[in-house]
């Protein structure tokens, strides 16, 4: 059996430096066996902070009801639903490293598929909040299952979107959660064999359910993580199609187009990969691992995120188009005098500059590789993602169809605010003790790559190359031959 | 539930791995299991293993959330409360494919991870023997049963030869247990039968 896959010397290491398994297993699973770092304490307290704020919003809203909020008659629809479209558009992108990356071999996601999954999970945490309070009588909010009640039994409208929301998000939280912790078994084994203290070893005893790593059960587990991985892709472009079905499906200028799927998938996966370098650049700073998220591993995801910021910014000149072409007075009027001009006209245009124009300097190879100018870039690209909702919702609502409950000028109360920075307190809360108690790099994953693709071990490349392509086929030929030879035997 | 007695070679290297697993099998030793940090591909076919069905099970447990959303919908909207709906169709196919879609993934999802878990009798509170720590690490650890002629001194040295770095003979229990990973238990009771 020829044990070297075939990994090309042209290719970039995703491992640096010279390591062994067991340096990998020390190195990821170091963190969590010593005290946490001042700034890890720091960063922990600050979003408690912002969390209990949260809560204190939250709880001005479910006790003295919507009206906490600024949202009217006109803007039903304000930050509200900005937050929750922009929050689970996040979570795309851990679902698109961990899914659809593994169903197209690429390599690079082991770096970072494990972090960006957990922050798949935290932030559709977040967005769910948002339509459930948005509901007003939050208490209530169970009515929307279909469960048999005494009220008839009334079942839900299945033929609406919003319920399709309910169904995609709660499937999409369950499916990423379940993938996220069956690659984590094994991780958490590696951390219970070498825990120390009893407490640890009781806890990661029970959180890796026995796993001991026999070869049976790695086979299942192969198989279960790319039936996963196979039923994770089409959900997740599912479920921002839904949340773009939310706004296509009816009748408001602006909203109703049949590009918003497509559309905002690729937004989905551009704010998400956003959000992904912040993530990973403070990760690999503060844990010190950039021997595993590597220039390589950023440099991939900026070109991920200048095509999908070009997708989307051929989408946003698409509707333009579509507006003018469709000789409908209420599109064109829509994007034309209420979109890219008046009152919210600043909103576009900084829109336009975060997402379409920014991302083009990824063009350039030496930026894609500055770790500075990509954090920076992916601060601003989240930005300029929260204002495209915001523009999407807003400036379609606040000049309707009649004239006399025109709004003109919505701001959020304080309340509304302190609602979304409750959610980053929330995901980062999440975050930084996911960093703390679990392995933040796939360590099963990263040790199965090691020797095709770790720095030290690149070198084995070369003696494949000078062999020429028919000597490699024979040998390969050879051993499928003898491995033949070996089951007739054991029948 | 038996207590066994096990050959254990442990092996630093999947390539001195894999020609070892080759030779124990044509010596006619019958390898209990071996135990991988990580997923080692095509272990399981030199190991003589039979490809798992789990992918099956997902595909039935699929089929059965597409079904029970299209029967049920269709029972609500047709039979149970037909309510006019902006004068469509009651029964509204096209409609109901974002929710048949989620449903059939959920299920297939939930359905694949609790058999994954039950054929592996993976759980909180189960515990197992683990014959090396480092197992989970950097070592890849195989066992082989011991039967009633084995000769374990012969196999241990023969171990050695095909490349173990670490061979020792392990009594243990070969299933799980319900347990806790920091309290040792004594799974047997001595018993002397006079």
């Amino acid at each position: 059996m020829s044990l070297t896959k075939y990994e090309s010397q042209l290719r970039e290491p995703l491992v640096n430096g010279n390591k062994t398994y067991g340096q990998v297993t020390n190195d990821i699973v170091h963190t969590i066996e010593v005290k946490p770092t001042r700034l890890w304490y720091i960063g922990f307290y600050v979003s408690v902070v912002f969390l209990l704020f949260g809560v204190y919003s939250v709880y001005r809203e479910v006790t003295y009801g919507i009206g906490q909020w600024n949202v009217n008659k006109t803007i039903g629809w304000g930050w509200d639903i900005t937050n929750f479209v922009w929050w689970v558009g996040i979570g795309h992108a851990g679902t698109l490293i961990s899914a659809i990356l593994l169903l197209f071999r690429q390599g690079w996601r082991t770096g970072v598929n494990r972090a960006a999954e957990a922050m798949t999970i935290f932030a559709v945490m977040c967005a769910g909040q948002f339509p459930i309070f948005h509901m007003g009588r939050v208490w209530m909010a169970f009515f929307t299952l279909p469960y048999p009640n005494t009220r008839g039994p009334l079942w839900p409208n299945f033929n609406s979107p919003l319920l399709w929301d309910v169904f995609a998000i709660s499937t999409y939280f369950t499916v990423s959660l379940l993938f996220w912790y069956s690659g984590l078994l094994p991780d958490m084994a590696t951390i219970r064999d070498r825990a120390k203290t009893k407490l640890r070893k009781h806890l990661y005893g029970l959180a890796s359910f026995g796993w001991s790593g026999s070869t049976k059960h790695w086979q299942r587990h192969e198989s279960l993580s790319l039936v996963l991985a196979g039923l994770s892709t089409p959900l997740v472009l599912s479920v921002h199609t839904i949340v773009s079905f939310d706004f296509a499906t009816s009748v408001v200028p602006g909203w109703h187009t049949t590009i918003f799927p497509p559309y905002f998938v690729a937004g989905a996966i551009f704010s998400g990969f956003a959000m992904v370098q912040t993530l990973m650049l403070i990760t690999r700073k503060v844990m010190n691992l950039q021997d595993y998220i590597t220039l390589g591993h950023i440099e991939a995801m900026n070109k991920v995120i200048v095509l999908t910021g070009s997708i989307v910014g051929c989408a946003y000149l698409t509707e333009l188009f579509m507006a003018w072409y469709s000789m409908v007075p209420f599109e064109q009027d829509i994007f034309f005098k209420y979109r890219i001009a008046g009152p919210y006209g600043w909103s576009y245009w900084l829109m336009m500059t975060c997402n379409v124009i920014s991302p083009q300097l990824f063009w350039f190879r030496k930026l894609r590789r500055n770790v500075t100018f990509t954090f920076i870039m992916s601060i601003v690209v989240n930005i300029g993602m929260w204002f495209e909702r915001f523009v999407i919702i807003v400036s379609s609502l606040y000049r309707d169809y009649l004239p006399s409950s025109w709004s003109v000028y919505y701001r959020p109360s304080i309340w509304e605010v302190g609602f979304y920075l409750g959610t980053f307190g929330l995901f980062f809360t999440c975050y930084f003790l996911f960093s703390k108690y679990f392995p933040v790099i796939a360590i099963a994953e990263i040790k199965h790559v090691l020797k095709t693709t770790g720095e030290s071990y690149k070198d084995e490349m070369s003696a494949l190359e000078n062999k020429g392509a028919d000597s490699f086929y024979d040998e390969m030929h050879h051993d499928h031959h003898e491995e033949g030879t070996v089951k007739v035997a054991h029948h | 539930m038996a207590l066994k007695k096990f050959v254990v070679g442990c092996f630093e290297d999947e390539k001195v791995l894999f020609p070892a697993v080759a030779k124990v099998r044509k010596s006619g030793y019958k390898i209990h299991d071996i135990y991988t940090p990580f997923p080692v591909h095509g272990l399981d076919k030199a190991m003589g293993l039979r490809e798992t069905s789990l992918h099956t099970a997902g595909f039935l447990f699929g089929l059965i959330g597409t079904t029970t959303a299209v029967t049920f919908m269709t029972w609500v909207f047709t039979k149970d409360w037909p309510v006019n709906i902006g004068g469509k169709p009651n029964f509204a196919l096209p409609a109901w494919i974002p929710i048949t879609f989620e449903l059939t993934v959920l299920c297939a999802a939930v359905g694949m991870v609790l058999s994954f878990l039950y054929i592996c009798q993976l759980a909180p509170f189960v515990k197992r023997h683990h014959f090396h720590p480092r197992a989970t690490d950097d070592l890849f650890v195989m066992v082989i049963e011991c039967g009633d002629k084995t000769n374990e001194a012969e196999l241990s040295s023969f171990l050695n030869s095909v490349g173990a770095t670490e061979v020792n003979t392990q009594v243990a229990e070969e299933g799980w247990w319900i347990g806790r990973y920091d309290k040792e238990q004594e799974l047997y009771k001595q018993t002397n039968i006079a």
